[in-house]
């Protein structure tokens, strides 16, 4: 059975912003999926006022996976992190007008990309990440989907 | 541009099949079974179209029986075999690692019912061996079987081989023959083949109909109990309109046989060549064995979804076995039994030609093909990762 992806997740697979690396990043977290064996790397560039200045992203994935990528790159884009932080799949599945029930898992990997690459920023400033899952409680990257579960 | 590189998923109707279905949908609507003159006009369109079916396989009319599909007539054919196998204490099946699931579920079934059965390995290039084979073979193996072309790879088994040592050992025969069957010679008696499936949409007649031929001398049972047709065997008003169209396809695909075949195994080698030249690329499957439309690649360091509906927004249909297009997330079981990695599963591309196709188009999805592995590449973290054991093959 053929799956539909919106509009959304086309444009954003067919024209994603943000793809690239920054070479002198502040944070840099690589997640994969255990799922399908997909991976993404999320790069940050933190400004004044721990805020994101600039952010990039590179997916080996599904055109859900790109998407995904690309829009949360643009959800947490001149945010202030303790906003970041609180991305989740949920959210950009939303922002992308849904996703098809076997690719929720792929909206996972940008909510955990971003957590980890924050993460590593914390870490590379010697501060302590303090920023549990909201869900569940565990430190930096837990590895399922929050609030929107997969069928 | 647009391409229609699928074939293998399924083919366009041709005009000879819809030539030969409107009347059916007109003024053909007789019931075969009727005594009255309907119903012998409507039985003698239907036993022309088995008549021509049966030529096509070198077979004899009543060895054909329609079915509503190919994975109707695998399923018929495999646990029909298992039930004769069974009544003379024979419960061993032989198939291999890259059947079509319409064989390796219903085997799955076969085995929690009690028979076991043995996958024999396909190794790199995608064929069965016969010393493999003859070893695998035991005194209470019923049934090989081993599909005539592979879907994914195109790969061509040793059918007559194959064939020829289950007669000689007394084992019933099986081949899926669905990706063959309008493609390349099939010829039942000379290929040694006790059974076999085939299926109308895999070469330009509609969905929805297939055949079984099996050999006079086996007693095959009722599949689908409650009426008289296809012998008694199958009940159910037979599909007139599918099962012309279907015999009209095959016979204008066998009857143009050796200049398709010359066309299409042209334009794969023009698309395998070319896709050679990629950077981090493999083709799949054997190069001399090969079904003339079907080519198979693997590119490092993407993913097949991608590169898929990449291709679909450049007009180009094709498909892939990537883990992400699998409902199941598994990367495909043909690609996983050549001995590929995951990782290089993940990058799979399948373009599968039909007569309809042309070098125009083949030219077209060589300029776009690459193209589109390069955007993807460059958005890639694994390409990344390579990039650091490897110098850049993007590099000028
Ligand atoms: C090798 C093989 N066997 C069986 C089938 C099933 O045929 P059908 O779609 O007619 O059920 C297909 C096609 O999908 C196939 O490629
Ligand atoms: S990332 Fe593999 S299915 Fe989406
Ligand atoms: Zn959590």
């Amino acid at each position: 059975m053929a799956m539909e992806y919106s509009e959304k997740v086309m444009e954003h697979f067919a024209h994603p912003h943000n793809v690239g690396v920054i070479e002198d990043a502040d944070g840099v977290g690589e997640v994969g999926n255990a799922k399908c064996g997909d991976i993404m790397r999320m790069y940050l560039k933190i400004g004044e006022g721990e805020v994101i200045e600039d952010v990039k992203f590179q997916t080996f994935g599904c055109a859900s996976a790109i998407a995904t990528s690309s829009i949360a790159t643009d959800m947490i884009k001149g945010q202030p992190l303790n906003e970041a932080l609180k991305l989740t799949n949920k959210a950009v599945v939303e922002a992308l007008d849904g996703l098809p029930a076997v690719k929720i898992h792929c909206s996972v990997l940008a909510e955990q990309a971003v957590k980890a690459a924050v993460a590593d920023y914390y870490k590379r400033k010697g501060l302590p990440y303090d920023h549990p899952c909201d869900a569940c409680g565990e430190e930096g990257c837990c590895g399922h989907s929050h609030g929107q579960e997969e069928e | 541009m647009f391409v229609y590189a699928d074939n293998a998923a399924t083919t366009a109707m041709s005009r000879a099949a819809a030539d030969a279905m409107l009347p059916a949908m007109g003024e053909l609507y007789g019931n075969p079974s009727s005594l009255h003159q309907k119903g012998r006009e409507a039985n003698y369109a239907l036993m022309g179209a088995r008549e021509a079916v049966a030529k096509c396989l070198h077979a004899e009319p009543r060895e054909i029986y329609f079915t509503g599909c190919g994975t109707e007539a695998d399923n018929w054919a495999i646990t029909e075999a298992a039930r004769l196998g069974a009544l003379a204490g024979k419960k061993h099946i032989i198939s291999d690692a890259i059947e079509h699931h319409a064989v390796l579920h219903t085997l799955k079934k076969l085995e929690k019912q009690g028979f076991s059965v043995t996958y024999l390995p396909v190794h790199e290039n995608g064929l069965v061996r016969l010393e493999e084979l003859e070893a695998a073979l035991r005194p209470d193996t019923c049934l090989v079987t081993v599909m005539f072309a592979n879907n994914e790879i195109g790969t061509l088994q040793p059918i007559r081989e194959i064939g020829a040592l289950c007669r000689e050992r007394g084992v019933l025969f099986h081949t899926d023959a669905v990706q063959a069957v309008g493609h390349v010679p099939v010829d039942v008696e000379a290929d040694n083949i006790d059974m076999l499936s085939l299926s109308g949409h895999k070469f330009h007649a509609p969905k929805g109909v297939g055949a079984l031929y099996c050999k006079k001398s086996i007693r095959l049972e009722n599949f689908i109990e409650g009426g008289a047709q296809e012998r008694g065997k199958r009940g159910g008003t037979e599909a007139i309109p599918a099962i012309l169209a279907m015999a009209a396809a095959l016979q204008e695909s066998c009857a143009h046989m050796e200049e398709n075949m010359a066309h299409i195994s042209a334009m794969r080698d023009k698309l395998i060549a070319g896709l050679s030249r990629i950077p981090n690329a493999r083709c799949n499957g054997d190069p001399d064995h090969r079904a003339p439309g079907i080519v198979s690649f693997c590119f490092e360091g993407i993913e097949g979804e991608s590169l898929l509906l990449r291709l679909d927004l450049a007009g180009i249909c094709a498909s892939s076995g990537s883990a992400c297009t699998s409902g199941s997330l598994d990367p495909s079981h043909v690609l996983l039994a050549l001995g590929l990695p995951h990782e290089i599963a993940h990058g799979s591309l399948r373009l599968s030609l039909s007569e309809y196709n042309t070098m125009e188009e083949v030219d077209y999805i060589l300029q776009q093909v690459p193209e589109v592995v390069r955007t993807l590449r460059q958005m890639s973290p694994v390409w990344l990762h390579m990039l650091e054991k490897m110098e850049d093959p993007y590099k000028e």
